[in-house]
């Protein structure tokens, strides 16, 4: 095991370079004064374009750019966002909280349901509960998030104004944003019980209703489908008959033995998880007006703000290959079987 | 169920299994493509774009003297949507947009996309990937590694800055697209290749002289490449609904082009309706939303049936 995670270390460094390569290839295609913003930490150094292109070379060979950008990189200076009116790095700062307590949010929903409704479904296979599963995740599977999100929108703010779209009502914003408010960790909800302002947990909470159900309905029905597969294929093993065969009350062989095994390929969905959660926080956060790193990308994107794009991009890569590393490293430690 | 069959019980199966010729082919395909109802519904509503994209012109034939059939024709640029009435069955948009003219050209648009966006990917991959497979050894490493960098971006999110970069267009997305998914083709053909590569075949042709162009061409390429065209099956709906997201964000197909996304982008500001009517708007979201959802939910239906039928081990299986 000590060689497989070690293989994969290796590897991690060489993937992180190439993903900055590849970034960096795209923004050549773009002329020397539009990529001068991604050197610039101010908006002000924009006056004097000629400095910045002499500067860091981007009139020089491709190399010698890709140095003095990677340099910059790695200093954590990723150039000046002006959709966001901060630098790429305190944008993402500021905007990762939102992204990240949406995504643990349904990170949390859909596991639970996606296990749940699985084992379900594979346990009472081609009863009714098997079909009303398989057809709400075959749905789940068709249904774009753009389209399932401004649903949700239409009938649960339009028709009943229950959970009105952005982060905070008013009141609580106002709240949040004095001074009688101190932010841990930029997470609201978890901000609030800090502060003990239960009040704000629950707008903060009201808030979050229609954007987790948007996020998590693909990956909970992708979810689903691989849990009931693996489900009905442990249930057929030779140890989940020897259990029965003990004596063991169904729930017990259920649980312990079947659903215990059956959770090892599910551990090799979480890459497609992460990226799942990251696209599709992209598509949630601009339909409900949600400060995050999604939105922000997209917004970059319209509005040709390169560094912002870019910034946006790197970060959700290096999320990615963590992601996967701690996955396989996951994968290795639960399943004694996998030794490269 | 689980109890072991019985002597007797297996044998007259035997007997009659080498009595009757192998089924293989097309028609043992549709033969178990026709035993799965959801598979026909697939098969269905595919078929049913198919023709809507065919019959576009007559369906839904554009004003006279037309330059682009895919430009949306608009009688005014009135901002709100107006609903369905004679002479729009569908209703029209923010901007006057036909919303009918709009869904019935989308379908060709979303097959134009997916097709090309598949076709680019298969091809790149069956290049690179064929080459890196058959090679092996330092090229395969080279290669390995750079699909790892292109895998390691969420695919819209490449595919955001792509078009961010080469700017706003369906062309652009279409090359984002097909730059995203290439490294998945490629290295699906590196695998089966690698499989295929020590087989006997390949052994006895080289040990024939054949040249490693002839060898990859006539022997390995026609055992590799039905596995890929089955992913692309799979493929067609996550592209259809990539292309749509960018269009939605604002970042592919232009206003006014026949493009689900675009349309579904024109609904969003009137999303809520109204005060006291909420589905004062609905046409705009129903119609296109429709369309895309019947779209992909064919395609899943349809490769899950293919998968079914192609992988052994599910055979059987619900």
């Amino acid at each position: 095991m000590t060689a497989f995670i070690a293989r994969r270390l290796v590897l991690l460094p060489i993937v992180v370079i190439g993903t900055t390569l590849l970034i960096f290839a795209l923004t050549q295609l773009l002329s020397p004064a539009m990529r001068a913003s991604l050197f610039v930490q101010d908006p002000n150094q924009m006056r004097d374009l000629e400095a910045i292109i002499r500067k860091y070379g981007l009139d020089r060979p491709f190399y010698v750019q890709y140095w003095e950008w990677l340099k910059n990189v790695v200093r954590g200076d990723l150039g000046y966002s002006f959709v966001a009116r901060q630098t790429v790095a305190e944008a993402i700062r500021s905007f990762f909280p939102t992204t990240l307590e949406l995504s643990l949010f349904s990170f949390g929903l859909l596991l639970m349901v996606g296990i749940w409704l699985g084992t379900l479904s594979a346990v009472h296979k081609d009863r009714w509960i098997d079909h009303l599963s398989r057809t709400v995740s075959i749905v789940g599977t068709g249904l774009p998030t753009f389209v399932w999100g401004l649903v949700l929108l239409l009938l649960f703010y339009g028709m009943h104004p229950w959970f009105p779209p952005g982060r905070l009502s008013l009141e609580a914003y106002l709240y949040v944003t004095s001074d009688r408010f101190r932010s841990y960790t930029g997470l609201l909800t978890l901000d609030a019980l800090l502060n003990g302002q239960l009040w704000i947990f629950w707008d903060a909470l009201r808030h979050l209703v229609l954007p987790v159900l948007t996020l998590s309905y693909f990956t909970a029905a992708v979810l689903v489908r691989v849990m009931r597969s693996a489900m009905l294929e442990t249930l057929r093993q030779d140890y989940v008959r020897t259990a029965r065969a003990k004596g063991l009350p169904e729930p017990v062989v259920i649980r312990r033995h079947a659903r215990r095994n059956a959770l090892i390929p599910v551990i090799t969905l979480a890459s497609l998880i992460l990226a799942g959660l990251l696209t599709g926080a992209v598509i949630t956060e601009t339909i409900y007006d949600l400060p995050g790193i999604g939105r922000w990308g997209a917004q970059a994107a319209q509005q040709l703000d390169i560094p912002g794009v870019a910034g946006f991009a790197l970060f959700s890569a290096v999320l990615v290959v963590l992601g996967n590393l701690a996955a396989d490293i996951l994968y290795a430690f639960v399943d004694p079987r996998i030794r490269y | 169920m689980n109890e072991a069959p019985t002597v007797p019980q297996v044998l007259p199966k035997l007997r009659i299994s080498r009595l009757t010729p192998e089924r293989s082919g097309v028609g043992e395909f549709l033969r178990r493509l026709r035993r799965n109802p959801l598979s026909v519904t697939g098969l269905a509503i595919i078929v049913f774009f198919v023709m809507v994209a065919v019959l576009a012109p007559v369906l839904a034939p554009p004003p006279r003297g037309w330059r682009d059939p895919y430009k949306i024709p608009n009688e005014s640029f009135a901002p709100d949507p107006r609903p369905p009435r004679p002479g729009h069955p569908f209703g029209t948009t923010s901007e006057q947009y036909d919303l009918y003219y709009g869904v019935v050209w989308g379908t060709r648009t979303a097959f134009r996309v997916s097709l090309t966006v598949i076709a680019i990917s298969v091809a790149v991959g069956l290049v690179i990937g064929g080459f890196a497979g058959y090679r092996g050894g330092g090229a395969d490493e080279v290669f390995m590694r750079v699909t790892d960098v292109f895998l390691a971006f969420p695919g819209l999110i490449l595919a955001v800055v792509i078009v961010a970069v080469l700017g706003k267009g369906l062309d652009k997305v279409l090359i984002a697209l097909s730059l995203v998914s290439w490294p998945t083709y490629a290295r699906l053909l590196r695998g089966e290749i690698l499989s295929v590569r020590q087989r006997d075949f390949v052994e006895a042709a080289r040990a024939l002289g054949a040249s490693d162009v002839r060898i990859f061409v006539r022997h390995v390429l026609p055992n590799t490449i039905y596995p890929v065209l089955i992913y692309g099956s799979l493929d067609m709906a996550s592209v259809v609904i990539s292309a749509a997201a960018l269009s939605f964000l604002g970042l592919g197909a232009e206003v006014g082009y026949a493009d689900w996304g675009q349309l579904i982008n024109l609904a969003r500001p009137w999303i809520i309706g109204a005060p006291g009517n909420a589905f004062q708007y609905w046409y705009t979201l129903v119609y296109p939303g429709l369309a895309i959802s019947l779209f992909v939910l064919g395609w899943n239906l349809l490769g899950d049936a293919f998968r079914d039928i192609m992988d052994p081990k599910l055979r059987g299986q619900a």
